[in-house]
């Protein structure tokens, strides 16, 4: 899965994104660090960030086309 | 329900601290089950750990039972405290070792030990 595909996935789930960043960790499309910073974190635990982020990826990581996900996920407070 | 279903439940409602992981403690199959199992280690946490490998049908129970798609997957005392990056992230911060003094008190780290559960046969080693 190319990297853009899962960016304009995050944008669509975070449209208020202050950063947004995918990178493909081997260069196979398969393995990726996702990094995103969106005030909707703010003051929710670290649980919930990532379950909003694993949502907005739910399609490609129930197909396995997400092999390996990294996340970072920050708040704006 | 289904027999590693139920497994599955009895593993994380009855054990103090429960990974699910990609291979065991003595052979990770998976870079981010190893972060994961480190960050325990680092805390000083007794560990039960499930290989969801044996079986793909464990990996998608375990999905239906916790609501987290991806391996692996922590539970203290019952309940999910995230995947790989959390658990680095918390440990790293000392919050782990908060939540596991919470929960478990704060001997949890005496005679902690790594053992491994089967919940395709149900055995433990």
């Amino acid at each position: 899965m190319p990297v853009d595909r899962l960016e304009s996935l995050l944008r669509d789930a975070f449209p208020d994104a202050d950063e947004l960043r995918v990178e493909d960790r081997t260069g196979g499309g398969d393995h990726f660090q996702v990094t995103v910073e969106s005030p909707r974190f703010d003051g929710l635990p670290l649980l919930e960030q990532h379950r909003l982020v694993n949502n907005a990826l739910a399609e490609p990581l129930r197909d396995g086309t997400i092999h390996e996900l990294r996340i970072k996920t920050k708040g704006t407070m | 329900m289904s027999e590693i279903s139920a497994r599955i439940k009895d593993v994380i409602e009855n054990e103090p601290v429960a990974l699910f992981m990609k291979g065991t403690p003595q052979f990770v199959m998976c870079g981010n089950s190893g972060r994961a199992l480190e960050a325990l280690r680092a805390a000083g946490a007794p560990v039960t750990a499930v290989d969801v490998l044996p079986d793909p049908s464990i990996r998608q129970e375990l999905s239906e039972v916790s609501g987290w798609p991806t391996i692996p997957q922590l539970f203290v005392k019952g309940e999910l405290v995230g995947g790989a990056d959390i658990t680095q992230e918390l440990a790293e911060t000392g919050e782990l070792q908060k939540i596991l003094e919470e929960k478990l008190g704060p001997d949890y780290g005496n005679g902690a030990a790594e053992r491994v559960v089967d919940v395709v046969s149900a055995t433990r080693a």
